[in-house]
């Protein structure tokens, strides 16, 4: 009784353990390939270039993608013609900068010194003519009264760069 | 590991378990909507629009949280053969999947005012799109197939499949550049958010958790009564009559 009991018993903890073990190198084989898909995709799921690809692809003319990076400081410049205002500025990812030209309203977040990313073409004289421009934010939220003394004592540019260390990456 | 494979313990524990959690719940969501609206001050740059994440970044929080209960439970019910296991998987679907629709909104609407744009398809807001039609396709397995526990069996491969995706997301906006922001919580280096913002996102978080929790318990529960009904209709042997 107690013999058959037991026999029962492993049977079903075999059945058990065959499930665990089919579980998992299923899993495993299915993490590999849509880690390999996902690497093979690399560069269409990524959202935008840095301008340094940009400059050194040579992407050609009229072709459509997006540039992202800063909006470089003291390169923005904004006037009306008619009705419509003409921003021009220029994207750095602190290496290499590429002129935008963008005709319409930015957004509230767009400032220099700030990320950005920019959906457009080059035209023929290398400045990128952008048809739609999003701002992008950072991981950062900060009281306006704490990044004020912050200015005021002369850290803030201090403290941007030590949160800015670990990211390793220019946005 | 079988103690709590009882529906009937589980109802006896759950019911001593409920007024507590609701409880806790009403009163974290006083003291975390208290923070995160009042006492919080405005972002340097974002101002008060930046308040969207106290209800955006839980909401995120928890459709991940719910895959993750999902997976495990789905687990347990797969290899043990887990009938409770398998129920809770099953009641935890509808509350992930409406987080996650929430988590969609809430950042369409922040996305409006902050970036320029209600919707970009960068891997981080595609990867989570995906997790919300996941979890409409987990739903669709258990309504679509009669026989209950063959529905358990085929639900739980899709759940385990699609735990892949819950690995995308958390890192999408570290391994492609996204026009979403890197994570700010859970990061090297510490959080990037400062002091009452982040007590006002952690009563949020520890608010939605506890909602979470006790509405998954309620509906654990309807489900485990849902099938004592069957049984008891069964044995009258009216069937669906």
């Amino acid at each position: 009784m107690t013999a058959t009991r037991l026999k029962k018993g492993s049977r079903a903890g075999a059945r058990k353990k065959r499930r665990l073990y089919f579980l998992l190198t299923s899993l495993l084989v299915l993490g590999l390939a849509v880690a390999l898909v996902l690497n093979a995709l690399k560069s269409s799921i990524r959202l935008f270039y840095d301008p340094t690809e940009v400059v050194e692809k040579g992407i050609s003319p009229g072709q459509d993608f997006r540039i992202g990076g800063l909006v470089k400081t003291g390169s923005f410049k904004s006037r009306e013609v008619g009705d419509i205002e003409v921003n021009t500025f220029k994207v750095t990812d602190g290496n290499k900068s590429v002129a935008v030209i963008y005709k319409g309203l930015l957004p509230d977040l767009f400032r220099e010194g700030q990320g950005v990313v920019a959906e457009g073409a080059m035209n023929k004289n290398g400045v990128f003519v952008a048809t739609q421009v999003l701002a992008k934010h950072d991981e950062n939220y900060m009281p306006k009264d704490v990044v004020d003394s912050l200015k005021k004592r002369g850290e803030w540019k201090k403290y941007i760069a030590s949160k800015d260390k670990d990211k390793g990456k220019a946005l | 590991m079988h103690k709590f494979a009882n529906p009937a313990r589980f109802m006896r524990l759950s019911n001593i378990l409920l007024p507590w959690t609701t409880g806790l719940t009403i009163v974290l969501f006083g003291f975390g909507l208290y923070y995160s609206l009042i006492l919080a001050p405005q972002d340097y740059q974002m101002g008060n629009t930046y308040r969207i994440m106290f209800i955006h970044v839980p909401a995120s929080y928890m459709a991940l949280f719910g895959y993750g209960v999902i997976a495990v439970a789905s687990a347990v019910g797969f290899i043990w053969n887990h009938p409770l296991a398998n129920q809770a998987a099953r009641a935890t679907a509808p509350l992930g999947a409406t987080f996650t629709a929430l988590a969609l909104i809430t950042g369409s609407l922040w996305g409006k005012p902050m970036w320029g744009t209600y919707w970009i398809w960068d891997a981080r807001l595609t990867s989570m799109l995906i997790l919300f039609f996941i979890y409409l396709g987990y739903i669709a397995v258990w309504q679509t197939i009669e026989d209950q526990a063959k529905a358990a069996k085929i639900a739980a491969i899709v759940a385990m499949i699609g735990i892949i995706n819950v690995v995308i997301i958390k890192f999408s906006v570290d391994w492609w550049n996204t026009l979403h922001q890197p994570a700010t919580l859970i990061r090297a280096g510490g959080p990037t958010i400062h002091g009452d913002m982040l007590a006002a996102l952690l009563l949020m978080i520890a608010a939605f958790n506890m909602f979470f929790v006790t509405l998954l318990m309620w509906r654990i529960q309807s489900l485990i009564l849902k099938r004592r009904i069957r049984t008891l209709r069964l044995q009258l042997g009216g069937g669906r009559g």
